[in-house]
C-alpha cells in the first residue's frame, strides 16, 4: 500500500507514538481527577503536554493549551464561545464545513452576519475572523500575518484552523497574530486520533461550549472559569494526548523545517511529474514557497471516486476524492459534480511512492 | 487514623497551576508533594500542595516568583 491521503490523517506514526500511548494505557488514571499516583501520572502527563504545545505554537501560557478530540471541537468552541448574537463573522470560501457549519448554525439560529472575503468585502467592523491556514483541497497556504492584522483593524479576534499545518508548517501564534489557533494532534503533528486542541492567547476570553466534570469545584452550578478548566469539561483522552506529547517530541527532534522540507519535495516533485500530461488538470497554485503537501487533480472528465478507487484496486495508492468538506472551495474550483482527486504526503512517504503515483496518473490519463 | 500534624498547604484555582508548582519545586529541590485538598480549605482545584510549615515564607514567596499563580497559603493540622 502506498498511502497518499495524510490530509485525512497520517497512518504512519512515530514508533515512540505508539509507544507511548501503550505505556499510558498500562499506567495512566484520569488526569485532574484525584491526587492518587495514577490519576497525578495523568495529569503530569497532560500537564507536560501542554508546556510542549504551549512552546511549539509560541502559545504564552500551558494552561491556555486547552485539548480537545479533534479540529472540528477546537473551533465550534471557538465559533461558538465568541461570536455573539447578532454578531458579525469574516470567513473565506477556502474553509472546511468544520468552520462553516457552526457559522452557518450561528447564522441561521443567532442572527449573526457572515462575509466572505473577498467576494463581500471587509466590513467596518466584525467580531471575529475566522480562516484556515493552508487549503485541504490544494494546498494553498493563507497569509497569516497579514490576515492577522486585517483582523485587528476591525477590531475581531483573529481564530485560525490549523488543521492542515499544524506540525508540517511552523506556527508562531505571537508573530502571526493569531488570538486563537485551533489544531487537530492526527494529523501533521502525527498524534493519535482524538487528539486536537485550542491554543488561546492571554486576555481572550472564550465562553464555555460544553459545560460538565470538571474534577474540581464540584458545587459550583457552572462551569469553573479558570483555563483550561473553563473549556475542557469531561475526561481528557489521556493515553491520546501521552501520544500526541510523544509526537511533539519526534517533530521537535527531527525539526519542523527538516518535515516540511521532506513533504513539500515529496509533494513538488510528484507534481513535476504529472504537471504536462495531457488531460490532467491540477487545482490550486505551485508558485509560492509555501505549500501544505497536497496535490490535487482530475483526469478530463473521469469521476474523482472511479479514478480514486481505480488508483487503490490496480496500484495500492490510498487516495482521497469527493469534496473534501469544503463546499465552496469546490465551487470555486468548479469541481463540485466531479470532486478531485487528492494525493497528501507526509514525512514517512518516500520519492519511490511519489514516483509511482505520478506513474498511475499517466498510465490512468493515457488509457 | 494516623494523628493529624501541621503542615504548609498551598491551594490553586485550576490544575494546571498545581502541576506547575510540583515541576518546580521538583527541578528547585524544594520540599513536598500533591495531595487532595482538605476538607479545611475551600478551592477550586482538587489539588493542593503540602510542605513541611516551616516553608510557610519561603515557599509561596517562590512560587510567586516563578510566575505560578496560588491561591491560599495556611498552615493547618493535615
Amino acid at each position: 500500500m502506498i498511502y497518499l491521503d495524510n490530509a485525512a490523517t497520517t497512518l504512519q506514526k512515530p514508533a515512540q507514538v505508539i509507544s507511548a500511548v501503550t505505556e499510558a494505557m498500562g499506567s495512566m488514571g484520569n488526569a485532574s481527577r484525584g491526587a492518587h499516583e495514577g490519576a497525578l501520572e495523568a495529569s503530569r502527563a497532560v500537564y507536560r503536554a501542554r508546556a510542549k504545545l504551549a512552546d511549539f505554537f509560541g502559545c504564552p501560557r500551558a494552561d491556555h493549551v486547552v485539548f480537545t478530540c479533534n479540529a472540528t471541537e477546537a473551533l465550534n468552541i471557538a465559533i461558538n464561545g465568541l461570536v455573539p448574537p447578532g454578531g458579525c463573522a469574516v470567513t473565506t470560501d477556502w474553509e472546511h464545513n468544520s468552520v462553516l457549519r457552526p457559522l452557518y448554525r450561528l447564522e441561521a439560529k443567532r442572527g449573526v452576519k457572515l462575509r466572505f472575503l473577498p467576494q463581500d468585502g471587509f466590513p467596518a467592523h466584525a467580531d471575529v475572523v475566522v480562516c484556515t491556514h493552508a487549503s485541504n483541497v490544494t494546498g494553498d497556504v493563507r497569509d497569516l500575518e497579514e490576515m492577522g492584522k486585517i483582523a485587528h483593524d476591525a477590531g475581531a479576534l483573529f481564530i485560525v484552523d490549523a488543521a492542515q499545518t499544524a506540525g508540517s508548517i511552523p506556527i508562531d501564534m505571537e508573530k502571526m497574530g493569531i488570538d486563537v489557533l485551533c489544531f487537530t494532534g492526527h494529523k501533521g503533528l502525527m498524534g493519535p486520533q482524538g487528539t486536537g486542541g485550542v491554543c488561546v492567547r492571554s486576555g481572550v476570553e472564550i465562553a464555555p461550549w460544553k459545560v460538565g466534570g470538571s474534577g474540581t469545584d464540584s458545587f459550583n452550578p457552572f462551569q469553573p472559569s479558570p483555563m483550561p478548566t473553563r473549556l475542557e469539561a469531561g475526561t481528557l483522552n489521556g493515553h491520546g494526548i501521552a501520544g500526541l506529547s510523544a509526537a511533539v517530541d519526534f517533530i521537535q527532534q527531527t525539526g519542523i523545517e527538516a518535515i516540511h522540507a521532506k513533504e513539500d519535495g515529496l509533494a513538488r516533485r510528484f507534481y513535476e511529474r504529472i504537471k504536462g500530461i495531457e488531460g490532467v488538470k491540477i487545482y490550486g497554485d505551485f508558485s509560492p514557497p509555501l505549500r501544505a503537501p497536497i496535490v490535487s487533480l482530475n483526469i478530463g472528465d473521469y469521476d474523482s471516486a472511479s479514478l480514486s478507487d481505480e488508483l487503490s484496486q490496480r496500484y495500492g495508492i490510498c487516495t482521497r476524492p469527493g469534496a473534501h468538506c469544503a463546499p465552496r472551495m469546490h465551487r470555486a474550483l468548479g469541481a463540485e459534480g466531479q470532486g478531485v482527486v487528492r494525493f497528501s504526503f507526509s514525512y514517512f512517504n518516500t520519492e519511490e511512492e511519489a514516483d509511482a503515483a505520478a506513474h498511475a496518473v499517466a498510465e490512468l490519463a493515457a488509457e | 487514623m494516623r494523628e493529624k500534624l501541621p503542615a504548609l498547604i498551598i491551594t490553586f484555582a485550576a490544575t494546571t497551576q498545581a502541576l506547575a508548582a510540583e515541576d518546580f519545586c521538583q527541578r528547585e529541590g524544594l520540599p513536598g508533594r500533591l495531595i487532595p485538598v482538605p476538607r479545611e480549605i475551600t478551592a477550586g482545584c482538587g489539588l493542593a500542595w503540602k510542605a513541611p510549615p516551616q516553608e510557610e515564607t519561603r515557599l509561596p514567596a517562590r512560587l510567586t516568583e516563578a510566575g505560578i499563580q496560588w491561591s491560599q497559603a495556611r498552615v493547618i493540622p493535615v
